[in-house]
């Protein structure tokens, strides 16, 4: 509780300090609106509709490539730990375009997809893909080989050894790499987004995009804003809860 | 307390034939010749200690018997059938703890009784919990791995070993890393279940006092390679004391067969 109030009381400072600097007019209103102007403009998409439905549309998007991702990724990064060739191929190949930034699929996804729903699903599921890959792999490297060895003389082999020893005990490994594909798929799709244009859906990336085409200020903001609590939302409700779990287990300091 | 068919069953042990087992492996561009034409005879409910400085091959002779490593010539008999992998007859104790930190206590312990048919899980239960109250770790049923102390998680350990009712219980260096003190309760611990349970256990360990202290007979194993030197018997009644003068006799005279065996090498080797 004490914890939440700091947190409180350092927005609400934040807040506070916007709207002093709003006031003392040393910028354009136009550059530095008012909290309270983006407070309106945030209130009024909510009740038209707008701000919810992008918001809808953009966590669908981005769920939807996240989850195929990983269902992908996962036992791709299992295989490249178990077999040395996959891990000289695709292992590569994954370490490469992990370091890629996400942003750069987004020309090749427009030119073969075009403007459609599948632009953004691919754009999503490359941001993920590798960096859980990589993850599941060096998670599976760093299991001490005394576990399976262990479970072998307690009738463990082969694929129950995969699924009941090493991949719970690649687990903190994994859970890493879920966070950092998460975060990279949030990064393309919002690129993609305020990149192109998609008549199948406006996302947050779109209400972005036309906040700086109407030099719209306070929606520019406003949108930000809920991109923060999204990301704050997502890693509180999604990662936390594993972390936790993590933590309580493995006794690893947070 | 109603106890699963498994407990209350009568406990077996096995008698166990190493016939002229070799083994070498690489260890980057070296050649460590690990052990030599080895051979032992472990009788049924008998307690070996193997004894021998590090690299005199003893874990690695621990290794061929549970079925983890395959010899490169040479072979195990358990009961007069050759060993071929590993198997629930013969368990194994690990020097490290070898838990798994997302299961808690009563989980690891139930871990090997999930791959065991013929019980269900409300046996399994028992069975687990019989194990834990055995080791005295009755009260730490839903404690986590890293909660638990050094010698505690050994304890869960040998209870996991335990729990499939092996004829065969394996230990390589189980106490290496826990206080004397600690040390000194598994002891009087392992000789009581020893007793209890029956089991024919092979124990690695560089500690002579402590292959006197548990042992009905010690082997002395020398490195390099790895080849048993001298098998010493060990009368003392039970329960034994490590600190008892009586002990102290016999480790004395082991120890001093062990550097008169062990000298020449490490000078040439290690």
């Amino acid at each position: 509780m004490k914890r939440f109030l700091q947190a409180l009381l350092f927005f609400v400072a934040m807040g506070l300090l916007w709207e002093a600097l709003f006031r003392a007019r040393l910028w354009s209103p136009v550059l530095v609106p008012s909290p309270v102007t983006v407070g309106q403009y945030l209130w009024e998409a909510l009740r038209d509709g707008t701000l919810a439905s992008a918001i809808l549309v953009t966590l669908k998007r981005l769920l939807l490539g996240y989850v195929f991702g990983l269902a992908l990724g996962l036992p791709l990064g299992l295989l490249t730990a178990r077999f040395r060739l996959l891990a000289d191929t695709l292992g590569l190949l994954a370490l490469g375009l992990q370091a890629l930034p996400s942003v750069c699929w987004v020309p090749l996804a427009l030119l073969w997809f075009g403007q459609t729903e599948a632009a953004m699903f691919f754009v999503v599921v490359m941001g993920t893909l590798w960096s859980v890959i990589i993850a599941t792999d060096n998670g599976v490297r760093n299991v001490p080989p005394i576990y399976a060895r262990a479970a072998r003389t307690m009738g463990s082999s082969g694929l129950h050894t995969w699924l009941v020893v090493i991949l719970p005990a690649a687990l903190p490994f994994i859970v890493g790499g879920m966070k950092q594909g998460w975060a990279f798929a949030w990064r393309s799709l919002m690129a993609a987004e305020i990149y192109v244009t998609i008549l199948s859906g406006f996302g947050l990336g779109h209400l972005l995009h036309y906040g700086r085409e109407l030099n719209a200020m306070e929606q520019v903001i406003g949108i930000m804003l809920v991109l923060l609590v999204i990301g704050l939302l997502a890693d509180k409700i999604f990662f936390s809860p594993w972390e936790r779990f993590l933590h309580r287990r493995w006794g690893t300091a947070k | 307390m109603n106890l699963p068919s498994e407990i209350a069953a009568e406990a077996l042990s096995s008698k166990l034939s190493v016939q002229g087992v070799s083994k070498t492996y690489h260890s980057g561009a070296r050649r460590v010749h690990a052990l030599d034409n080895v051979s032992l005879e472990v009788g049924e409910g008998e307690f070996v200690c193997l004894v021998g400085p590090s690299g005199c091959g003893k874990s690695t002779l621990l290794s061929v018997i549970a079925g983890l490593d395959q010899a490169d010539a040479g072979q195990v008999l358990t009961d007069g059938a050759p060993v071929v992998g590993p198997g629930r007859d013969r368990m194994v104790m690990f020097q490290e703890s070898a838990l798994f930190p997302w299961l808690d206590a009563i989980g690891n312990v139930m871990f090997g009784l999930r791959l065991k048919p013929g019980l269900d899980n409300a046996e399994r239960r028992k069975v687990a919990e019989y194990y834990l109250h055995l080791v005295g770790l009755e009260k730490f049923h839903h404690a986590f791995v890293h909660e638990l102390s050094g010698g505690m998680k050994q304890r869960v350990a040998l209870a996991r070993a335990l729990a499939p009712n092996p004829r065969v219980l394996l230990m390589d260096e189980p106490f290496g890393a826990l206080d004397a003190l600690t040390r000194e309760q598994l002891y009087g611990d392992i000789q009581r279940i020893w007793q209890q349970r029956k089991k024919t256990i092979v124990f690695v360990t560089h500690n002579v006092r402590e292959a006197v202290c548990l042992g009905d007979r010690v082997v002395l194993f020398s490195p390099h390679p790895g080849r048993i030197r001298e098998q010493f018997k060990i009368d003392l009644p039970r329960p034994r004391d490590i600190n008892s003068v009586e002990l102290a006799r016999h480790a004395t005279a082991i120890t001093a067969a062990l550097k008169h065996h062990v000298r020449p090498e490490t000078e040439a080797g290690e």
